[in-house]
């Protein structure tokens, strides 16, 4: 079963995840529509990529009023996906895995901080969800799609976490392993598939807004827009 | 009962094709609305047809909209309307946008009637389109794009607000949101010029000049309810020493075929207005105080015109642009001493701020006439709308939600303190106007013209002769 889980399958779910998110990518951009859209993105490029530029800089750094405006929430967010992007990537025990069947490897985080890392990303998962229960804003926006897509997101951290530590939990470490290991998969898969397409997608969005700003919106008048 | 024997002789008021007749419009124009709304709620949704626009027109940009939106709420105070009712969870942007185009799109349009009522209700009654939510929105989702392509989806349908559907045919009838041929402006123009030439000589308001360096077009309000702007406008360009014309046809740059998501009416408006340019051969086109004018001629007309460079034949001003440089560079003095002494607010207008980055400009003139000028807050790009753009102030039905929305704006002018509000946007002015009707804040409001007819210095040469 491990052999299984860690061999094919995993070769499987990298293959669906990579080809997935190119495939929504490169739909996306064949989706963009200068008419439809209003925006002259061809034909002002320089102006796009500056405004894509803006946009992307305000939102991958804290530099939005959204931010300013909703420190707590927003502190946590940005916490929540670098620690989920960067944990995985950078786990010994990840790289080690992967040096021995390709024999390719990078820098690794210590496990004491991806431990640290990885209590953040559950932590952070359980804010969501208590304030999707409880907040009137949250819970009349929510469908059962929010709660399985953070059960996504999380799952492999829990069981991550759990066969770290060698907890038993009747089961024992084999089991949770696996466990651990297919949640992974889940999540790949699910990417290209559910909302976690915003792994790329919301790139996607957040340039073409960008653009729409840059081009159109006064990004040749004046200063370019405030974010 | 006699009464609803008599409607069902009559021709329908409500239909999915724009209405292009005048038999039409009076038959519209002759309703108040009460036939008009209760024909919509039995009026069937052409549910292939509404399949085959979405296949044809919500692409990716939309699509991914509306899959990725996290439904965190962090849109919700970006929202006057969410703010202004108490932060009811029914008016987020996201819920909005969400029961409408998310669920149309869901079901592939397949809707009913009163699916469709609830989308033009929220498209028209809890959005302006003013688009702030999407400078909030950490995906970069703008949903008021979506509302306004909700919009045209609507009107394909014929459920739109009968305000709009009046605005719409107004403009195929006479390329002018209101009644007004050319001729009734060609009349107007040479009216207001004769009106005032006694105080200053030489004013004339020339049509039709080919080869002016500046094209002004207006708002058909101007001459159809307040001439004296067309005259205002005419002395500032008079006094500024400007090479300037209207067009005779073409002369209109408004649209509320854009707010009422009629995009075919809009690419006529707007051809309009573009052939006027190149007849005339002018070197740049000036548009009035309007916010929705400069929106819609100059910021989204290109695209509706197929123009790939995203550009007008003739780069477009708004009037607080072409003042601004009057001012900067002498063309237009003002007298010092006469600068506004008590306090006074500037209204941002969504639609040349927010969507086209106007920001410093009005500052600048502000600079020029008021001595203690103070901001909104939050102001330029993230000021609130006025509450009444988007065709708002001019829906009957909306009427009682519009009045909720304008608290947000009550309360931004009263922090100032200022009890003056200028406001280069006829939308804004009117819901400025409104506003004080509503809530008796004390407040005065003005357009830039008269307050710069106040202050100009007219140069000796233009003085009117002693006798």
């Amino acid at each position: 079963m491990y052999e299984f889980v860690s061999g094919p399958l995993a070769l499987i779910s990298f293959a669906i995840f990579f080809v997935g998110i190119i495939i929504r990518i490169v739909w996306y951009v064949k989706g963009l529509d200068w008419q439809l859209d209003r925006v002259a993105y061809s034909e002002k490029l320089g102006a796009g990529i500056k405004g894509a530029a803006r946009s992307l800089f305000h939102w991958l750094l804290p530099l939005n009023r959204t931010t300013a405006n909703h420190p707590v929430f927003m502190a946590v967010t940005y916490l929540f996906h670098i620690c989920l992007v960067l944990t995985p990537i950078f786990l010994m025990a990840h790289v080690v895995l992967i040096e021995e069947s390709w024999n390719i490897s990078w820098v690794t985080l210590p496990d004491k901080v991806a431990d640290y890392m990885t209590l953040a990303v559950i932590a952070a998962g359980i804010f969501f969800l208590i304030r999707r229960l409880t907040d009137p804003n949250v819970k009349i926006l929510t469908t059962a799609s929010d709660y399985i897509v953070l059960a996504i997101a999380l799952a492999p951290f829990i069981t991550g976490y759990i066969a770290y530590h060698q907890w038993e939990l009747g089961a024992g470490y084999k089991f949770w392993l696996i466990i651990h290991i297919l949640c992974g998969e889940i999540m790949l898969i699910a990417i290209p598939f559910t909302k976690l397409s915003h792994f790329v997608l919301s790139f996607c969005s957040r340039i073409q807004l960008g653009m729409d700003y840059g081009i159109k919106r006064g990004g040749t008048k004046g200063r370019g827009i405030a974010w | 009962m006699a009464q609803e024997a008599k409607n069902q002789d009559l021709p329908p008021l409500v239909t999915r094709k724009a209405v292009k007749t005048k038999k039409e419009l009076d038959l519209l124009l002759g309703d108040k609305g009460a036939r008009y709304y209760k024909e919509m709620e039995v009026f069937p949704v052409d549910t292939a047809a509404l399949k085959k626009t979405l296949d044809a027109t919500c692409k990716s940009r939309l699509r991914t909209w509306l899959e990725i939106c996290a439904h965190c709420s962090l849109c919700a105070d970006s929202c006057f309307f969410y703010l202004a009712n108490d932060n009811d969870p029914k008016q987020i942007p996201s819920y909005k946008i969400k029961s409408t185009l998310g669920e149309l799109v869901k079901r592939k349009g397949n809707v009913d009637t009163k699916f469709m009522i609830n989308c033009m209700d929220t498209a028209w009654g809890k959005c302006t389109c003013c688009n702030r939510c999407g400078m909030y929105c950490p995906h970069g989702i703008d949903m008021g794009v979506m509302f306004g392509y909700l919009r045209g989806l609507c009107f394909s349908q014929g459920f739109v607000p009968h305000e709009m559907k009046i605005g719409s045919c107004m403009h195929w009838l006479y390329n002018a949101q209101m009644d007004v041929t050319v001729e009734d402006y060609v009349e107007t123009c040479e009216w207001m010029a004769e009106e005032n030439e006694e105080y200053y000589p030489g004013l004339e308001i020339p049509v039709d000049k080919v080869g002016a360096d500046i094209m002004y077009v207006v708002n058909a309000r101007e001459p159809k309810h307040y001439p004296q702007d067309l005259a205002e406008a005419a002395i500032l360009f008079h006094l500024a020493g400007e090479s300037w014309t209207v067009p005779s046809k073409g002369w209109e740059g408004t649209s509320l075929a854009m707010f009422a998501g009629d995009w075919a009416c809009c690419k006529q408006q707007v051809e309009g207005v573009y052939a006027a340019m190149e007849r005339l051969k002018v070197k740049r086109y000036v548009g009035t105080e309007c916010g929705h004018q400069h929106r819609a001629t100059i910021t989204e007309g290109p695209y509706w015109a197929g123009r790939k460079s995203g550009e007008p034949p003739a780069p477009g001003l708004h009037y607080v642009e072409w003042v601004l440089e009057a001012l900067e560079t002498g063309k237009l003095k003002l007298d010092p001493a006469k600068k506004i002494k008590e306090p006074v607010t500037l209204q941002d207008p969504c639609n040349y701020v927010r969507n086209h980055g106007l920001t410093d400009v009005t500052r600048k003139i502000m600079s020029y006439i008021a001595e203690d000028f103070r901001e909104m807050s939050p102001n330029r790009e993230h000021n609130f709308c006025c509450g009444g753009g988007g065709g708002m102030n001019g829906i009957g039905r909306y009427r009682e939600e519009r009045n909720i929305g304008l608290k947000v704006k009550r309360e931004q002018i009263l922090a100032t303190g200022a009890k003056f509000v200028v406001s280069a946007c006829h939308n804004c002015w009117d819901a400025i106007r409104d506003l004080e009707e509503v809530y008796k804040i004390g407040i005065k409001w003005s357009f830039l013209k008269p307050i710069l007819l106040e202050m100009v210095i007219v140069p000796d040469h233009l003085k009117p002769k002693e006798e």
